[in-house]
């Protein structure tokens, strides 16, 4: 029997505190204080997971105490639990850095309760061992992530906000629709259970599922013909709120095609190389459209799209070593994506603009600043001693190992091309003569963020950093840094998730076998849930 | 029969939802979705195998419903429910911003067009073939500086 109360921890207390947060409504200092307490828990909870994890291999609980394939499962492997941890560490930092932003974007009423609710589904997005909870996981995700991209309500937020709900909404309805199909075909949703049995069922039928679920976690993902949406909507929320978009829900998308494509889908012809070529061209599209952008958020949101294509890279290679790999990536991804979002916030408040045409010289404003986007600036390239190059690294080592020598290539040209782009913004903001909106007495270009209005009124050339901001922001440039630092035990928990992808056998046995119950075996009519139909 | 009718239903939907959604108008777009939600959500029924059989408990010899799809069903509608909800308000908000329930252009997107149209009608031959086109769109996308803010400026005096 399994009832670990640890496993639905993270997501219960997000719940909870989401409730609490509603209540407190009006309060806004004790809805701060309780914002903080709960990440705290839910940070703590999910390291506490990592470690059980590290001692067992798979931790699951079982729900109401009903055996894994009937009852609602939820499973924790080593991928989910670093996800976990790496998530909750960047909710707090960012919670305590839009605490310390000076635009009113934690002030609102809603923002409390709504953050909560995100960290919540992101949590259960990465707990649930059942197809259709993996489903409901995203729908708590996109319906916070639907509010606090349209909050405020401004034209330019309305009309993004309108594509990104759109095109996400059509791809849950996919969702059910193949959630409906695959029932229909093996009469299951636990993913363990489905595990077994999609092996059953005509080749035909189950490449069509694999592609249909490759489809809908792309558009959630933001990979190659399915990204439109991203750059065009990102860049309009408030900046705490594109930093933990970038940083988080492009990567919910990453884990789920990671789970489905190693657990459920593991030997669908030619997958590799749809999957490379989906991750080359992501990379490509991504860096090309950075490059011709000019705004510091708008150059980053489509660096995301490019990043997601080497983790594309490190799950299509289809081997141990490339889902360590594409493991650390995203680590490593999710830490400096979201520290440069961040220090593009900051940029926007104390320059008053993050336009690279508007603002440059900021190093003479802020050379902390400066060191401050330097850092992941440098990992996001992947110049060695960074994260970003043991990252790269990795992958390029577990590209050549199956000889996949095209995507290599074009990997390290994309790299090349992002270290030009970051160049670019470096030039562009930090270099060059001071001049822009916090320059007294050169143009007052009014600041191009709405939010950033009204923050900006410098008496000299020198800008002050919002403390909070700054710390935050600090913290996780000093993760980035920490990636590095201890870049063999990261390496090594990667690899051992890695590992765990590579057998899902594993995974299955744990969730089935765990659950005290003989193994049911596949297609073995128990009970009404349980009737495949013909 | 009803498991026939049933896929044809949802085909339908599915159909007509696609249909609507591709259109430029926001209400009918929102339309789209629900009717779309709607097909999701019979497909689901279906996928619990024929109709007729006993709730819960079966009769005699025979076996009982499945009420996994329908417990689906229902998750599925409630979150769909809710979502058409909020999207109504954006429509609405949308609408009181704009009053037009026309979805706007992509303002990228309005930019390049209007730089090709500002080519042609200046005889730039170059604009003519494709290629060429493609790539000055690059170094043009590059201008962008806040979407929906004072755009219609800043482009005549370009190049």
């Amino acid at each position: 029997m399994n009832d670990d109360v640890l496993v639905g921890a993270p997501v219960v207390l997000a719940l909870v505190g989401a409730g609490l947060s509603v209540a407190l409504a009006r309060r806004l200092t004790a809805q701060r204080v309780l914002g903080l307490v709960v990440l705290g828990l839910v940070l703590a909870a999910n390291v506490a997971l990592l470690v059980r994890v590290r001692g067992e291999g798979h931790v699951v609980s079982d729900l109401g105490d009903w055996p894994a394939p009937i009852g609602i499962t939820l499973a924790v492997d080593p991928f989910s639990a670093i996800m976990l941890v790496v998530s909750a560490l960047m909710l707090l930092a960012v919670f305590v850095y839009a605490l310390g932003s000076p635009t009113d974007t934690d002030s609102r009423r809603f923002f409390h309760p709504v953050y909560l609710v995100l960290t919540a589904g992101v949590s259960a997005a990465f707990v649930t061992g059942d197809l259709f909870n993996l489903f409901v996981a995203f729908e708590i995700t996109l319906i916070s992530s639907y509010v606090l991209i349209t909050m405020g309500g401004r034209p330019a937020q309305v009309r993004a906000g309108m594509t990104y709900v759109v095109i996400n909404l059509i791809a849950s309805t996919m969702f059910i629709a193949a959630l409906a199909l695959v029932y229909s075909a093996t009469g299951t949703v636990n993913m363990a259970q489905l595990a077994e049995r999609l092996a059953e069922i005509p080749e035909g039928t189950r490449t069509a599922l694999g592609l249909l679920f490759l489809v809908i976690f792309g558009v959630k993902a933001a990979i190659f013909p399915l990204f439109f949406w991203l750059p065009d909507s990102y860049p309009l929320a408030p900046a705490p709120v594109t930093a933990i978009f970038a940083g988080l829900l492009t990567k919910v998308g990453v884990y789920s095609i990671v789970r489905t494509q190693t657990l459920l889908f593991p030997d669908i012809d030619g997958q590799t190389e749809l999957l490379l070529w989906i991750g080359g061209l992501t990379m490509v599209t991504g860096v090309l459209g950075a490059i011709a952008q000019s705004n510091m958020r708008r150059i980053l949101s489509f660096h995301i799209i490019s990043q997601i294509g080497y983790m594309i890279f490190g799950i299509g290679l289809f081997t141990q070593a490339g889902y360590a790999a594409a493991i650390y990536f995203t680590v490593h991804n999710i830490v400096a994506k979201t520290a440069l979002l961040l220090v593009a916030g900051i940029v926007e408040v104390s320059a008053g603009s993050s336009d690279l045409k508007k603002v440059s010289g900021l190093l003479h404003g802020s050379k902390v600043l400066a060191l401050l986007y330097g850092l992941p600036a440098l990992a996001m390239a992947g110049l060695p001693p960074t994260s970003g190059f043991v990252a790269k690294l990795a992958l390029v080592e577990a590209g050549l190992d199956v000889e996949a020598w095209l995507i290599v290539g074009v990997s390290l040209a994309v790299s090349l091309l992002t270290l030009f782009s970051m160049t670019k913004m470096w030039n562009g903001v930090f270099w060059g003569a001071p001049e822009g909106p916090w320059v007294p007495g050169r143009d007052t270009t009014t600041p191009d963020h709405g939010d950033a209005a009204g923050a900006v009124a410098p008496a000299r050339a020198r800008v002050r950093l919002p403390r909070a901001m700054a710390g935050a922001t600090a913290a996780v440039v000093a993760a980035t840094v920490a990636l590095a630092v201890w870049a063999g035990p990261a390496v090594r928990l990667a690899d051992e998730a890695g590992e765990s992808l590579a057998h899902p056998e594993r995974y299955v046995a744990a969730v089935l076998d765990g659950s005290g119950e003989p193994q049911l075996a596949a297609g073995d009519g128990t009970g009404p849930t349980t009737e495949p139909a013909p | 029969v009803i498991v026939v009718s049933l896929a044809l239903l949802a085909a339908v939907l599915f159909g007509l939802g696609v249909f609507l959604a591709l259109q430029r108008a926001l209400t009918r777009i929102v339309t789209g979705i629900v009717l779309m939600g709607h097909g999701a959500v019979v497909l689901l029924l279906i996928s619990g195998g024929p109709a007729g059989e006993a709730p819960l408990v079966p009769v005699e010899g025979g076996v009982a419903a499945d009420p996994l799809p329908q417990a689906l069903a229902l998750t599925a509608i409630v979150i769909s429910f809710g979502l058409a909800a909020f999207l109504l308000v954006l429509a609405y908000r949308s609408w009181t911003i704009r009053h037009t329930d026309e979805v706007e252009d992509d303002v990228e997107d309005r930019r390049i067009a209007r730089l090709a149209l500002g080519r042609a009608r200046a005889g730039d031959a170059r604009t003519a073939d494709p290629s060429a086109a493609e790539a000055v769109e690059a170094p043009e996308r590059g201008d962008v500086e806040e979407p929906g803010v004072g755009l219609d400026d800043e482009h005549g005096s370009e190049r």
